[in-house]
């Protein structure tokens, strides 16, 4: 457990000492603050609460969180340094998760600091502050989901592209799954149960229903569950890598 | 102790390792020579745990590297090819980092990162970032988180790559000042390097291990072993010739490019010497110059390695 820490340590820092964190942290908060105030009609809905906000969460993730995650795995092979850590005394899955916490506590920070839209509606308004609270807890939960996808295809290659692009589309997979316009053009030919099973498949099922400010522990087992799934495949890959 | 059985790794249909099997004793610095893509890396990538061999086993100080790898990489140091690290961090934050991940804490992490930071003189670029430095400096900081923890075993990846004369220097003297009970193997392609700090070398070729021994053994395979080059004023070459190949002592007697004679012993046991300066001094032959030959280990390593182009 201490060398998780350890090792979490050192990612997270490293965040820090390129200039990445800060193009991201920067990206992030002017594309939300874009989609939030002209796609998401935010004065003109006459409401003061964070739902134009949170709504574009799934699509701003689709090509911001690969490119955070896609440098987790990638980019250790291509320096070698993969080589150095997988020959220290750490247990696969430690180097795993250490570094996918890193990842999420990063786009933690990023979340944090879109904090002035939330003094803006209360400016604004007297909105429902568990809500948003819920709605914030939620995002965070799918970025983890998205981020243990990118940490396993980030695995599979050397080349931090190819995580990337792999990384967006099986986001996009579960994000879509539970898109009504996808549903409902599998709705003629697909029995229910099969229906139900890929709506509760998706992202955009689970973050709905908690971004309502609806907590049920069925929608974080499902965020748990995705993460923990896809962290135990990128140890498998890295595994299945070294015997290659 | 090391122990290696019937190592053999395939990549896809490639045999990169084909059968090697050896045992490095306590004390013992053992050199691993070979061509470029001969398997040494993979070998040592497989002796740290790093990747997992086909079939074979592989003991480390009683460790099964296969079943208990954390337990075997406790006792290991390791120094990949190419020295990679985290190029972002400073090599006082790198240091801190492993010694961390190793076990040390408070007062204990501080010694021993002091330690090797004095011992690699790596004080001037503590605060600076890896990537800035040169490939002297960045080699060094590869050694100094290798031998952090004092490992009882160092397998360290063509170690003087890249580094000027005095440094290459400077890790010689620093891997032959180890403790004695350490194994250290290291592999590289720089011939004089295995005369000057190994205790004994193996020459890998096309996965295989061609040749086990210690350096002079190596040496003495070379066709050129105790052979002797004799110079003679001009026009009494000629004549010296036929009178060395006469001598019982003597196999065979040839000119060189400088068109000095070289005389080659029938026996490795050190008589051809005596022999011909007794021959030497009963004639009248005006010596400029004499001298006798050791072996040249990268013409053995041409030989067994199969590339004689140049021989």
């Amino acid at each position: 457990m201490h060398n998780l820490f350890i090792l979490y340590k050192r990612e997270f820092n490293s965040y820090f000492s390129t200039p990445l964190a800060y193009v991201f942290i920067l990206v992030f908060l002017v594309l939300s603050g874009v989609f939030t105030f002209y796609l998401g009609n935010f004065y003109e809905r006459g409401q003061a609460d964070l739902v134009p906000f949170f709504n574009f969460h799934p699509w701003l993730y689709l090509f911001l969180v690969p490119a955070v995650s896609m440098r987790l795995w990638a980019e250790e092979r291509k320096s070698g340094s993969i080589e150095l850590l997988l020959t220290l005394p750490v247990t696969k899955f430690n180097a795993v998760a250490g570094k996918f916490l890193a990842a999420w506590s990063f786009t933690g920070i990023a979340l944090i600091g879109t904090f002035p839209l939330w003094l803006t509606v209360n400016y604004l308004g007297d909105p429902d502050n568990g809500v948003i609270l819920a709605s914030y807890i939620g995002s965070w939960f799918m970025a983890g989901g998205f981020l243990a996808i990118g940490s396993c295809t980030s695995a599979l290659s050397k080349s931090q592209i190819i995580a990337f692009i792999t990384c967006g589309s099986i986001c996009l997979v579960f994000v879509l799954a539970g898109f009504p316009m996808v549903l409902a053009a599998f709705q003629s030919w697909l029995p229910q149960v099969l229906l139900d099973t890929l709506a509760s498949l998706s992202f955009l099922t689970h973050f709905s229903a908690i971004s309502k400010g609806v907590l049920s522990l069925q929608d974080f087992l499902y965020f748990v569950s995705m993460i923990l799934f896809w962290l135990l495949l990128t140890s498998a890959v890295i595994d299945a890598k070294q015997a290659d | 102790m090391i122990r290696v059985n019937n190592l053999k790794k395939q990549f896809g249909n490639v045999p990169a390792v084909r059968d090697i099997s050896f045992e490095v004793q306590a004390g013992e610095v053992l050199g691993f020579l070979g061509p470029n893509g001969a398997g040494k890396s993979t070998t040592m990538k497989m002796l740290t745990g790093f990747i997992k061999p086909t079939s074979g086993q592989i003991e480390v100080c009683g460790y099964d590297v296969l079943r208990e790898p954390k337990k075997a990489q406790h006792k290991i140091g390791y120094l990949p090819e190419g020295a990679p690290c985290y190029e972002e961090m400073t090599p006082r934050g790198f240091l801190k980092f492993i010694a961390e991940i190793r076990g040390f804490r408070g007062a204990q992490l501080t010694y021993c990162v002091d330690d090797v930071v004095s011992k690699l003189s790596l004080q001037e670029v503590l605060d600076q970032r890896i990537e800035t430095l040169s490939k002297g400096f960045k080699r060094r900081v590869g050694l100094a988180q290798a031998i952090l923890h004092d490992p009882d075993v160092l397998i360290l990846d063509e170690p003087t790559d890249g580094l000027d004369p005095n440094q290459k220097h400077h890790v010689r003297e620093m891997i032959s000042g180890l403790s004695e009970t350490k194994i250290v193997i290291i592999s590289t392609h720089i011939l004089e390097e295995v005369s000057a700090v190994c205790s004994r070398a193996i020459i890998i070729a096309d996965g295989s291990v061609v040749l086990d021994g210690t350096p002079e053994s190596l040496e003495s395979r070379s066709r050129n072993y105790q052979s002797v080059v004799i110079a003679l004023q001009p026009g009494q070459q000629a004549d010296l010739g036929p009178e060395l190949a006469g001598l019982p002592e003597v196999a065979a007697v040839e000119t060189d490019s400088r068109g000095r004679l070289v005389v080659f012993p029938a026996a490795q046991d050190n008589q051809l010497l005596g022999a011909i300066n007794s021959l030497l001094q009963e004639g009248s032959w005006q010596v400029e110059m004499i001298y006798q030959q050791q072996g040249q280990l990268d013409e053995v390593f041409r030989t067994v390695t199969g590339d004689d182009s140049h021989a």
